[in-house]
């Protein structure tokens, strides 16, 4: 298209040309400015928090200031948490989104539920965290485990739910007619023959939620709080990765601060390696 | 299943009758429980809303009995002789959110632009990922990122240079007043700038691709440059889906948390250079929760927990609903 009005010289023509110049130099920066910071938060990341990773990162308990020491107690409370909050979190939301996509898709509770769904999806997760204090924390009169769980079950549902229900949409309704011609009923055709067709989708969704909470600190910070030893009772305080960070990161002790880089790192990691999972995921099965 | 019965032959025709009665009603029975479960679960996601709101209002009811409305526009907030305002808090989240969104809303826009009009094909999808990436990496992240490493680096390379380009003039040198601290509201906006640029371009490529590829054709013979077609095709007829990705990015920015409460600086006073600390309302909350004495101080907090819902909830409302009207439109 530059050849062909490259002819013209009038003042316009090279006046328009500049300015689309301009601007498509400008959504290069762009674009590269945004890929900066992905580059330069990975390379500290790395930098600061590759020499801290080794075995006692694993192995041991959180130190008082001034020894050496490790993780191991807020990985496993970070662990237990999300596994709980997955195990409540993803029946109720794949229950929600099948009610959404299979029964109800065009009545009002769906469209009432879909709009809520989709608030809940962006809320502040520290006024989910205020809640469960409310909730939990006030009545029980302590800080739990299992409130920090529900915390983080109430950030999955809603990335469940949705992933559900666009899974089920996709589906093409023939396979649902011909589940139902040859006598199936509807909840078996749904058990069947949709979810199975829809599994890689659903799968990814519950992936999605898990990098989502394993990274999530504000809900836990006043239902799970901290717990500086080895802990497996959930109805008292527990570790967690997230909130150890924080607290680290936020003292004067070097050797925290260190972990607490390490612990970035950890976390980083993992919800990296969980996003990409379930984007291949994802990936596949809209080819399919 | 139901031809299991057959195996025994025409002699036994009267219980094969009830076997098969039976295991219709057996069927009947769990297709029954099967969608009542769902429709309840459908209807818990509503009672979860429903409880977030009523459980904050119930927890802040003490704040709001003893303060009335000037807990809205009191700016004091001092846990000793116990009187809390939430103005300072309020003030702090909308500078910041409002910083973000003057950064990633442009920028946000031309990568879009970049991946629908100018990314070669094969790169779409992978730069497309990065971004996103963005958007995986935890808060928390951010807030240690930008407390060792990007706060000191504006502290002695960005802040003293705006001050020495803008302090001196008359307006515009309020905003950058007193030293570089590196925290600040400034620093604030532009992690949240980062924090949110993923959300407005992934929803404003989703949209832009979204465009009747014969209107852009039209454009293009008519002898348009790929900018005139951006800014006088594409963008017309995504307005409402940009303004639902742009109010999307926004109530992330508003509910962001351990981000900005590393480099907020947690000061409870109003300044009108974006280069002090101040606080947010998320910022207040997950600094001072755990360590409120009182029931008053405890639910001031929750008082500004559910300020700072409502105000998430009526900027993502308004954000669904221009995409619902995008949808509307395209779908029609």
């Amino acid at each position: 298209m530059a050849t062909l009005i490259s002819g013209a010289s009038s003042p316009l023509y090279a006046a328009r040309r500049r300015k689309n110049a301009i601007t498509m130099t400008l959504a290069y920066a762009a674009t590269g400015f945004g890929l900066i910071w992905l580059a330069l938060i990975l390379i500290v990341l790395f930098w600061q928090g590759f020499s801290g990773l080794s075995l006692a990162v694993f192995t041991q308990m959180t130190p008082p200031p001034g020894s050496a020491g490790g993780l191991l107690n807020p990985i496993m409370g970070s662990l237990v948490m999300t596994i709980i909050a997955v195990v409540i979190g993803t029946p109720l939301g794949m229950l929600a989104g099948t009610y959404m996509a299979e029964y109800g898709r065009y009545d009002k509770l769906s469209s009432v539920v879909r709009f809520i769904n989709d608030i809940l999806l962006s809320a502040p997760s520290i006024v989910i965290g205020l809640f469960v204090y409310e909730i939990m924390v006030a009545q029980m009169g302590h800080f739990s485990g299992w409130a920090g769980a529900v915390a983080l079950a109430v950030i999955v549902v809603p990335v469940v739910v949705r992933t559900t229900e666009d899974m089920l949409t996709l589906l093409p309704d023939t396979l649902r007619e011909a589940a139902a011609s040859i006598g199936l009923p509807r909840s078996l055709m749904i058990q069947k023959v949709a979810y199975r067709a829809a599994r890689a989708g659903m799968i990814t969704g519950v992936l999605l939620a898990v990098a989502r909470i394993s990274g999530e600190t504000a809900p836990l910070l006043f239902t799970a709080l901290n717990n500086q030893f080895w802990s497996t009772n959930m109805n008292a305080p527990v570790s967690s990765l997230p909130v150890v960070i924080f607290q680290f990161a936020l003292s004067p002790y070097k050797d925290w601060q260190n972990l607490a880089w390490t612990g970035a790192l950890i976390i980083t990691l993992a919800v990296l390696a969980l996003s990409i999972v379930a984007r291949f995921l994802g990936g596949q099965s809209k080819k399919s | 299943m139901v031809d299991v019965a057959y195996e025994g032959g025409g002699a036994i025709a009267v219980s094969e009758k009830l076997d098969r009665a039976k295991v219709l009603n057996r069927l009947r029975l769990g297709d029954a429980i099967f969608r009542h479960m769902t429709r309840g679960a459908a209807i818990a996601v509503l009672v979860i809303l429903s409880g977030i709101i009523i459980s904050l209002v119930i927890g802040s009811w003490p704040a709001l009995h003893k303060f009335g409305f000037a807990f809205l526009y009191e700016e004091v907030w001092n846990p000793v002789t116990e009187q809390f305002g939430a103005i300072a808090p309020i003030y702090g989240t909308i500078v910041t959110s409002l910083i973000a969104m003057v950064i990633a809303v442009p920028v946000g826009l031309f990568i879009a632009l970049f991946l629908t009009e100018l990314c070669p094909m094969v790169l779409r999808r992978p730069i497309g990922i990065a971004i996103e990436l963005l958007a995986g990496i935890p808060s928390i992240i951010y807030g240690i990122w930008g407390l060792f490493v990007f706060a000191p680096f504006l502290q002695q390379h960005v802040q003293p240079f705006l001050i020495d380009v803008f302090g001196p003039i008359p307006v515009l040198g309020t905003l950058f007043e007193g030293p570089p601290y590196g925290i600040g509201m400034l620093t604030a906006g532009l992690i949240l700038a980062i924090m949110v640029l993923p959300f407005i371009t992934s929803i404003s490529r989703d949209v832009f691709e979204a465009v009747p590829p014969v209107l852009k054709e039209a454009a293009y013979g008519l002898g348009c440059t790929t900018w005139e077609v951006a800014r006088n095709v594409v963008l017309p007829f995504t307005r409402v889906g940009v303004i639902g990705g742009v109010m999307l990015g926004l109530g992330r920015a508003l509910g962001e948390t351990m981000a900005v409460t590393f480099v907020i600086g947690n000061a409870h006073r109003i300044s009108g250079s974006i280069l002090a600390p101040g606080t947010t309302i998320s910022a207040t909350i997950a600094n001072e929760f755990t360590e409120a004495v009182g029931d008053l101080y405890t639910s001031s907090l929750i008082a500004l927990g559910l300020i700072l819902f409502v105000i998430t909830f009526i900027v993502l409302a308004f954000a669904r609903l221009m995409l619902m009207r995008l949808n509307a439109r395209l779908g029609s």
